[in-house]
């Protein structure tokens, strides 16, 4: 491990999907540190290769999926050369996942005790009346009322947000080192949304657990991640800490997904968009992926990709705008008015601006 | 759940009512009588036996009469068959046809479970072709064929099994097989498919994420997940058992129900074809009786609301 307070560290991972229409990259070069007790979140619209990369960290991709290149390391070891078995051992015991729909991902014909002990049977060889009664704390813990009779329910006697908490009891009941949360509040309304994160949240600090959050919802990043990667076609194009993404952002594409998101202020009857789709990874575009779509596009966006420039020593965007030689470019009003936003915020206090942010993120909420 | 069972056993009574209703009108409405093949009897003769069985009363007494008969289990006096109760006579001959019956429908389902569980596991290689290919071919070549096919090789070339008649374990394992051959095609389809669509959901993916090992997914998720479709042929794949033996035991001359029955429709038994169909009636319908109580044990989604808490 190159830091010691990484728990995971990616580097330069490239994955490629064979299928019948040809191969297609799906992850072009990705790297990324997951720190210690930490919230990541990637965010970027479906197809961007979020789920896909996590997907390689559990071991979990279809079979078709060659990884090209890369390492994961965990523990000091590279997870991508573990076989099956070595990761069967690490999954659902020092790195877990809850997924995104909660109605689907509990076995319907299984009491939801046995699903939560399930993990502790297989990784700590508990016998069945330790791993319940263990299963039962961790019921408590997320919040299931009368637990006792509880455990011997099945799926279906759980509404939405009663079966997220199973899911989220079943992936932390090994106090994992690292829990992959994939749009865990998509497919809930959003009070249970709320409910769900600030749980989560709680968790955390009590497990000191650290959490990759895949999202494509800008205002759930904002509560729960301490540092965000924005990713685009296959690729991070920024990350950064969740107030440099959010009031300081440097890449068109954050640009577009931010003013894309409606807040308190925006006004008018048209919700801004990003025109145009994500390009074909098929046969991936020369040069930035995002060129096309991309009204700040220089010339050069469309012959080479971008390297990382630094933006702070915790913020780096991949564009050719932060090019000491590119011309100089007006970002959008909306950023600029979060770019004004962040000048404040960075003259106070860092718990005062903290506490600050959060709260106008509810107000946005 | 006794609200429930009571509930299904009064429509049971309902159904057999109803089918031994019909099954006496379409006799009566089919030419030729039992006697038509007895070139010999005088009109005299014929009277005097139409009289003897009560079949010169209007037929809407007869009804009646025979009505009253099966309430208190009784079909009758075989016409045919040397004036033996119809009752006995299905009585007596009901253990071989349950046997083969039974020993038929509990190796194809089993069998035809693990084949489908296989093909689906794995899936696109040779063992999903092969595996789909024995079950096209058990669905498509009929029992009576597979039968003869059985005789020969198994019992005339090899000489492993006799050819026909009964007496012990042997003389099932033929008959056993080509009956066998239907409901293990028809379970391994439904199952390979069932099995792949749950392999792909979401709660196999959750599995996988706990680290749960292939075996262990199976068998702890998928084969029970996988197993509630197929319950619902069961109640198919009795009839099609059902019918299969009426041929299967004419050929391996075996002394059961589907046999007499064959033998009953060509001589124009009434009261043994009355029987039977009622007997066969109330064995389809228990059968789909223990199908639904299986559906709960199985789902808990689908369990009766009384049972729960």
């Amino acid at each position: 491990m190159e830091n010691e307070n990484n728990v995971l560290e990616v580097r330069n991972l490239k994955i490629n999907f064979n299928t019948y229409a040809g191969t297609v990259k799906a992850i072009r070069d990705v790297s990324f540190d997951l720190r210690k007790g930490e919230t990541l979140a990637i965010v970027g619209e479906s197809g961007s290769g979020k789920t896909v990369t996590t997907r390689s960290i559990m071991g979990l991709n279809s079979p078709n999926a060659v990884i090209d290149s890369g390492t994961i390391m965990f523990k000091n070891q590279d997870l991508l050369k573990k076989n099956r078995k070595e990761m069967d051992a690490i999954r659902g015991n020092d790195i877990a996942e809850i997924f995104q729909d909660p109605m689907t991902s509990l076995d319907p014909t299984m009491k939801i005790g046995k699903q939560i002990a399930e993990p502790l049977i297989i990784h700590k060889g508990m016998k069945r009346e330790k791993a319940y009664a263990q299963a039962l704390e961790m019921m408590k813990l997320v919040g299931i009322e009368n637990a006792e009779q509880r455990i011997n329910n099945y799926p279906h006697q759980f509404s939405g947000g009663m079966r997220q908490r199973i899911v989220i009891a079943i992936a932390l009941v090994n106090y994992p080192e690292i829990l992959i949360a994939d749009e865990p509040t998509t497919a809930l309304d959003v009070t249970i949304q709320a409910q769900i994160l600030d749980l989560m949240k709680e968790l955390q600090a009590k497990t000191n657990t650290s959490i990759i959050f895949i999202t494509h919802d800008l205002g759930v990043v904002a509560g729960m991640a301490d540092r965000v990667a924005v990713m685009y076609a296959g690729k991070i194009v920024e990350y950064g800490t969740v107030d440099e993404i959010f009031y300081n952002p440097k890449h068109p594409y954050t640009w577009g997904l931010l003013n894309s998101m409606p807040t308190m202020d925006t006004t008018g009857t048209e919700l801004p968009s990003i025109p145009g789709t994500p390009p074909d990874l098929l046969d991936p575009p020369k040069g930035d992926a995002f060129a096309a779509r991309n009204k700040y596009a220089l010339e050069i966006d469309t012959k080479q990709e971008p390297p990382f420039f630094k933006v702070s020593d915790t913020h780096y965007a991949a564009t050719w705008l932060l090019d000491p030689r590119a011309p100089k470019m007006t970002p959008p009003e909306q950023i600029i008015e979060r770019q004004k936003h962040y000048a404040k915020l960075t003259h106070k206090a860092i718990d005062e601006h903290k506490d600050k942010h959060v709260e106008e993120q509810e107000e946005q909420l | 759940m006794v609200k429930y069972l009571g509930k299904r056993i009064f429509y049971i009574v309902l159904t057999l009512f109803i089918v031994s209703t019909i099954t006496f009108f379409l006799m009566k409405f089919m030419p030729g009588t039992p006697l038509t093949n007895q070139a010999k009897l005088t009109p005299g003769q014929i009277h005097q036996i139409y009289k003897q069985y009560g079949l010169d009363k209007p037929v809407w007494q007869q009804y009646l009469v025979y009505l009253a008969g099966v309430v208190h289990g009784n079909f009758g006096i075989s016409f045919q068959f040397s004036n033996q109760a119809v009752s006995y006579l299905i009585g007596s001959r009901m253990g071989p046809s349950l046997i083969i019956g039974g020993q038929g429908m509990v190796l194809g389902v089993l069998v035809g479970l693990v084949v489908g569980s296989l093909g689906a596991v794995k899936a696109n290689t040779w063992i999903d072709t092969t595996a789909t290919i024995v079950s096209i071919l058990f669905v498509s070549i009929p029992s009576f064929v597979l039968a003869v096919l059985l005789q020969y090789y198994l019992g005339l070339k090899l000489r492993w099994f006799p050819i026909a008649d009964w007496g012990g374990f042997m003389y099932t394992v033929l008959p056993t097989l080509a009956l066998a051959a239907s409901p293990l095609a028809e379970t391994a389809r439904f199952m390979r498919t069932e099995m792949v669509d749950v392999l792909s959901s979401d709660y196999i993916e959750l599995a996988k994420a706990k680290g749960l090992g292939k075996v262990g997914i199976i068998y702890h998720h998928a084969l029970r997940n996988s197993l509630i479709p197929i319950i619902t042929i069961i109640g198919p794949l009795t009839v099609n058992i059902m019918t299969g033996s009426m041929v299967v035991e004419n050929i391996f001359s075996v002394p059961g129900i589907g046999e007499q029955f064959v033998k009953s429709v060509l001589t124009n038994d009434y009261p043994t074809i009355m029987g039977l169909t009622i007997v066969y009636c109330a064995m389809l319908c228990v059968v789909l009786l223990i199908t639904d109580i299986l559906y709960g044990l199985i789902d808990p989604r689908i369990r009766l609301s009384g049972n729960n808490n």
